[in-house]
């Protein structure tokens, strides 16, 4: 049984009125303990409505979402949402939204207080939670001090905090300045990383996606492509015509083989482009001719 | 005709103990016709720079003028003037999407016009303007209500409330931020289109880099309330050291650009769009082959 199910789920907005809108339609995913998934679309293709059912903020309107074997709907009838939130942490766009407290070690206690932690475990998790998200030195400062990129990180801690098995991120970084981003990034990775979190992602930027093991693309409040980044990002024109794009050294690459070069059509990072390059120039009669030297 | 500073200076809170210096000494001239990029990491003052071009901040030393005329006067007769010369430049903030407030569309974008007490034919004609400026077709939004828009068509109309006061200068902070590929896309050729064909002056703030590659032909530098480079695109990023004392990044072509070079393929770096970067590589590659290969060459 896969971490997150997803069986033919739907959601309408405003049902049974003039306005109905269906944003999300018979969409069906399994995502394993541990993935980190990417979800790509353009505005309006589901993938915020999507995110918000991970966590029971939405219910299926019909379909079927399972969080770690818990429906959320059943949950929701029985009183037992918080089982679901306490294991899937949300963190959005606007990092002013979603601090509340005036110091940011009591914020990152919020979660945990309401689970009922007992203080002493509190003040160990917050602890802990701060350090993962490289924080602890600023646990005493006022959330509006700090940077965009901070803000989120202790957003990601008061998920930690409560000892969240899975973090939604919708557009995290979308309104941070460039270090800001890297910081945001890098403790996903690291988290995803050292501690098995499961992520979802949801992102405008190509290279942010291409980290992940799995891109998700959503068009139309459907699931349009599913793959690793490799599979989805060559190609190109089919991401161009859901309104995404690739990553510039995906781009780059692809414009070079179509002018004639022999640079391979899957390429993902600067890293993987310049060595095919280099490769080229030092074996001027293609790649392919390179691997077969190489392999001879 | 040009947006000049002299020496401008601005201090927050002062005599507090918040007091604290934003810019410092800060001259520069922005020429009519020009499309300049201010760029700066967080908290380096270009938000308070961008305040000081139509006067929501005065400046705590020095002056601001727009087209010759000081918008700070301290002599009462000339107040009416430099009040002109403000309305000479529009400013659209950042996620200017969240100040649209009216039911319809149109209502929005006239809601400038009709403050500047402009008759009812003028005010429809300048929204008719704006609306075709920002690629809104007219007949197809004007009824709709600005809030059931995508991202991307909402900040157009934002964009075009301001370019309805028919600004000479317009200033735009972060346009493109937030916005999914498509709509950022769409947004930086409407304001290329803006520049090149309608000929307004366009100052844009942004931490993106590509984006300030690929549209600006003057850029100016903030560091810590300094400015610290005036310059092209192509020479301003030439200088690493400066972008990585401001806490910015290289445009991203350049950085691929520099990799390369790094690895040994001779490419010229200062390469600003993908296009460019494409014909240096092919021109390199093409002359290695001649020689018969870079191992052999060397």
């Amino acid at each position: 049984m896969a971490w997150i199910e997803l069986e033919h789920l739907s959601h309408c907005y405003q049902a049974g009125t003039e306005q109905e809108h269906r944003a999300l339609d018979d969409v069906s995913l399994a995502v394993e303990e541990g993935a980190f998934v990417a979800v790509l679309g353009a505005n309006g293709s589901g993938k915020s409505t999507l995110a918000k059912h991970l966590n029971a903020l939405l219910l299926p309107t019909s379909g079927v979402c399972r969080i770690n074997g818990l429906d959320t709907a059943a949950a929701a009838d029985t009183g037992e949402l918080w089982k679901i939130r306490q294991q899937v942490g949300m963190v959005f766009q606007n990092p002013d939204n979603q601090l509340i407290a005036a110091v940011v070690e009591d914020d990152v206690a919020f979660g945990p207080e309401n689970l009922g932690m007992p203080p002493d475990e509190i003040r160990t998790a917050v602890r802990e939670a701060l350090a993962c998200v490289n924080m602890t030195h600023y646990r005493k400062f006022a959330p509006h001090l700090l940077s965009g990129g901070q803000k989120q990180r202790v957003a990601i801690a008061g998920a930690l905090a409560m000892k969240t098995r899975c973090l939604v991120l919708d557009e995290p970084t979308a309104m941070l300045d460039p270090q800001g981003r890297a910081e945001v990034m890098e403790t996903v990775c690291r988290l995803h990383e050292q501690q098995g979190i499961t992520i979802v992602l949801i992102t405008h930027f190509m290279e942010e996606a291409a980290l992940a093991d799995r891109v998700i693309v959503m068009a139309d409040g459907r699931v349009a492509d599913d793959g690793t980044p490799r599979e989805i990002f060559r190609k190109a024109a089919a991401l161009k015509a859901f309104g995404l794009d690739v990553p510039l050294a995906t781009e780059l690459g692809l414009e070079l083989r179509a002018s004639g070069l022999d640079v391979p059509q899957d390429i993902l990072t600067d890293d993987e482009l310049t060595s095919a390059l280099v490769t080229l120039a030092d074996y001027p009669h293609g790649l392919t001719a390179a691997t077969r030297e190489g392999r001879g | 005709m040009s947006i000049t500073l002299k020496h401008v200076a601005y201090v927050y809170m002062p005599g507090t103990p918040f007091e604290h210096q934003a810019l410092g000494d800060i001259s520069a001239v922005i020429e009519e016709g020009s499309l300049t990029a201010i760029a700066g990491h967080t908290g380096s003052g270009k938000s308070t720079l961008l305040q000081q071009f139509n006067g929501l901040l005065q400046p705590t030393a020095g002056r601001v003028l727009v087209d010759d005329v000081d918008i700070n006067p301290k002599a009462k007769k000339d107040r009416a003037a430099a009040r002109a010369m403000r309305l000479k430049v529009g400013m659209v903030f950042q996620y200017a999407e969240q100040q649209l407030f009216e039911e319809t569309i149109e209502k929005d974008i006239a809601f400038g016009p009709k403050s500047l007490g402009l008759s009812e034919e003028e005010t429809a004609e300048r929204v008719k303007e704006a609306m075709r400026l920002m690629h809104l077709d007219y007949e197809t939004y004007r009824k709709r209500s600005p809030l059931a828009l995508s991202g991307g068509q909402m900040r157009r109309v934002a964009i075009a409330g301001v370019l309805a006061l028919r600004p000479k200068y317009l200033v735009l902070d972060e346009p493109v931020a937030g916005l999914d590929p498509r709509g950022r896309e769409e947004l930086v050729k409407t304001i290329r289109h803006l520049h090149d064909r309608e000929h307004v002056t366009i100052i844009l703030v942004s931490h993106n880099m590509d984006d300030i590659a690929r549209l600006a032909d003057h850029v100016l530098i903030m560091n810590q309330g300094r400015l610290v480079c005036d310059a092209s695109p192509r020479e301003a990023f030439a200088q690493e050291n400066l972008l990585e004392g401001a806490g910015l990044k290289l445009p991203h072509v350049m950085a691929l650009m520099k990799e390369l070079r790094a690895k040994g393929l001779p490419v010229r770096m200062d390469c600003l769009t993908i296009e460019e970067a494409k014909r240096e590589i092919l021109n390199v590659l093409k002359a290695v082959k001649g020689k018969g290969g870079k191992k052999h060459a060397q």
